[in-house]
């Protein structure tokens, strides 16, 4: 038995340094109480800072550490960046609402922090185990948060259905598992893989694989699996849903990436047709259930689902340019969702959240630089040519047709001509239909102005120097095919 | 020739202690059955030589989680009367998709192959040769060297758990009178006392 190294902690310093960090908050807010919500908040976020320069600051060489339970690479290192972004940005979207009231709790910095662990391992996860707990640990804080706001019934309903419908998708996952290792006799990634090489497309094994992916689809909200998304960011206070919107997601498709050109990479045949039935039923439906939508909450859920369907098209190339494809897909729809729920949060009438569809008429003339800033992102989730939003859908499409796959693209293409029509419907109501009661006067939170405008500024002028975040991609995609 | 009898007697009081659990119509004695099935799952592992989850089955699911139900059932006034007419008319459906996937799993059951390598990828616990260790000890071995990393997420993952039900019932509730006993001890007569002289044959204002 080998002495314990502390080089073997180095790989997931930042993890470690979150987990320390958020429970020494958590302490200070036992002792200072709700009042300190807003300062928890921005030690939070300084917090963030740090364990972001920490990721950036490793050099990522591919490593395994504590018994092969975590693996890093540029892949993870990549992911880890762009979610530690995502909960900053979440984090300074619900500044505001923390000062007092029924969201002014200390715990909600925590709770992010903690959920956001546990999305840095689930993006390290080299074995199902630490799979399995380091999706846990992301969800149950979700849970918590959805169901925050307890004088709401819409908000407690949200948390109880996110609740019943995660812990089915975790037992269709564990089951799964116990299939793989009841067929190959471990848990670990390598080792599957190596297992499933030798013998081919075992049912057992294939039948295992399928419920993984099918508890992973209720995270990402593929149809059919999508039931929960619309109600809980219906029901979930808003800061909550733009959480929800921003980050999450991010970590489950990247662990759809690592499992399936990893341990599932023998099963490819097997695998291709599950996503690509997923990805197109979510396209579809993701473009036209949104149609009839009147809540924005509810129709951006539709839409995320939609771009669910689009991630998972990049990850059907199962090669290193499809990889990189969604990766730059993730990070720009998290950019821009994160400064849509900017504007949203900020449009306000008699101290509520305007979240009716219609409630939105006549903001070009009352405030038209929210106005003008949302149809710039509703463009650019639309895919209008110069805005980010067209090179995100424009690499993976390109990704796709490299493959082969031309019906699937076709597909993508016009059920994205179909979403479009709701991304404008929002930009007509803005513009032109008739305001019929006045928004609130005051200005919004500084925070939120600051993630609109640095939003806005990505999708403005990532045609400028796109190349950056391309190369950084393909890096981190590279680290996958080794 | 005992241990097939235990194991016989043990799984046929399990399974009739289950079906018993969704037949009969009081919660209390559901949950009475409930705690039987536990029992028996707990030999049953015994006589596996998992002696370690035998024990634990009983701590936790009997000692705690059992007695939790005892206690939600009889605070909360649910008629499960009522609940059960609304399922009647779902269990043809409910029969039609489980027979489905009894099976779906048979088929997968009667063609199931282990890979030749499983043995091979099979982690032991670092034994060393002593082949007498009990469960507690094997299991101590490998939970805090081999599985560190699970033990301390699980960790981290009860934290949060602890902290949602706080966030979740915890309240601050206005109005509500508490003993502050510094406050108390530290109050003078001349906050609360206010002296006032009268005059002969005038009232107090």
């Amino acid at each position: 038995m080998t002495s314990f190294q502390w080089q073997s902690l180095v790989p997931i310093l930042p993890e470690i340094t979150m987990a320390v960090g958020a429970m020494a908050l958590l302490m200070v807010g036992v002792f200072r109480g709700d009042k300190s919500a807003q300062l928890l908040n921005i030690l939070s976020i300084g917090l963030l800072l740090t364990v972001l320069g920490l990721i950036l600051g490793i050099t990522p060489f591919t490593l395994t550490t504590l018994n092969n339970a975590l693996i890093t690479d540029s892949f993870s290192q990549f992911g880890k960046a762009v979610i530690a972004v995502g909960l900053m940005a979440a984090l300074l979207l619900s500044h505001r609402d923390l000062r007092e009231g029924v969201m002014g709790r200390f715990e909600f910095p925590v709770l992010v922090l903690l959920s956001g662990i546990g999305m840095m391992l689930m993006v390290s996860a080299n074995n199902f185990l630490s799979l399995y707990v380091a999706l846990e640990l992301q969800s149950f804080p979700l849970y918590v948060l959805a169901a925050l706001r307890r004088d709401n019934a819409q908000s407690a309903e949200a948390g109880v259905k996110y609740f019943i419908l995660g812990a089915l998708s975790s037992g269709f996952l564990l089951f799964g598992i116990s299939l793989l290792y009841g067929f190959a006799g471990t848990l670990d990634f390598s080792l599957l893989a190596g297992t499933l090489m030798q013998n081919g497309a075992v049912p057992g094994a294939v039948i295992g694989m399928v419920f993984v992916l099918t508890g992973l689809a209720f995270k990402i909200s593929a149809v059919p699996f999508h039931m929960w998304t619309p109600d809980v960011y219906q029901g979930a206070p808003t800061i909550v849903t733009s959480l929800f919107a921003i980050v999450p997601k991010i970590a489950a498709i990247l662990l759809f990436l690592r499992l399936l050109n990893g341990p599932f990479a023998p099963l490819t045949p097997d695998w291709i047709q599950i996503i690509i039935f997923l990805s197109i039923a979510s396209m579809i439906w993701g473009a036209l259930a949104g149609l009839v939508q009147q809540n924005i909450k509810r129709l951006l859920a539709y839409s995320s689902i939609g771009n669910m369907g689009y991630a998972l098209l990049g990850v059907l190339a199962a090669s290193p340019e499809g990889t990189a494809s969604v990766l730059l897909y993730m990070t720009i729809y998290m950019i821009m969702t994160a400064g849509t729920f900017a504007i949203i949060l900020s449009v306000t009438r008699h101290g509520e959240g305007v979240e009716s569809l219609h409630g939105f008429a006549g903001l070009s003339k009352t405030s038209p630089a929210k106005a003008y800033a949302l149809a710039a992102l509703m463009f650019s989730m639309s895919g209008i040519p110069p805005l980010a939003g067209f090179f995100g859908k424009l690499f993976v499409f390109q990704s796709l047709l490299e493959s082969g796959f031309y019906i699937v693209a076709v597909i993508g293409v016009v059920t994205s001509v179909v979403a479009a029509y709701y991304y404008l419907k929002i930009i007509k109501i803005m513009f032109f239909d008739e305001q019929q009661e006045s928004f609130d006067d005051a200005p919004s939170s500084q925070a939120r102005y600051f993630v609109a405008a640095l939003s806005l500024a990505f999708v403005l002028f990532f045609i400028v120097n796109p190349n950056v975040l391309m190369a950084t991609t393909r890096i981190a995609a590279q680290s996958l095919f080794g | 020739m005992l241990a097939t009898l235990a194991f016989y007697v043990f799984s046929a009081v399990l399974i009739f202690s289950a079906a018993m659990v969704i037949v009969v119509r009081n919660p209390v004695h559901s949950v009475l059955f409930l705690i039987l099935a536990f029992f028996n799952a707990a030999g049953l592992f015994i006589l596996l030589g998992a002696e370690f989850i035998g024990m634990i089955l009983v701590i936790v699911y009997v000692g705690a989680v059992a007695v939790l139900f005892l206690f939600v059932v009889m605070m909360l006034d649910i008629s499960f009367a009522d609940l059960r007419k609304g399922a009647v008319q779902f269990i043809p459906l409910g029969l039609f998709i489980g027979g489905v996937l009894l099976f779906q799993f048979y088929v997968l059951f009667q063609s199931w192959q282990i890979a030749p390598s499983a043995m091979l990828n099979i982690t032991t616990p670092s034994l060393s040769g002593e082949e007498e260790l009990t469960n507690a000890t094997q299991l101590g071995r490998i939970l805090y060297t081999d599985y560190v990393f699970a033990f301390q997420v699980s960790g981290l993952i009860l934290l949060v758990a602890m902290i949602g039900a706080i966030v979740l019932t915890h309240r601050q509730r206005a109005g509500v009178l508490r003993q502050k006993v510094a406050e108390q001890v530290a109050r003078k007569p001349s906050d609360v006392l206010e002296i006032k002289k009268v005059e002969t044959g005038s009232g107090v204002e």
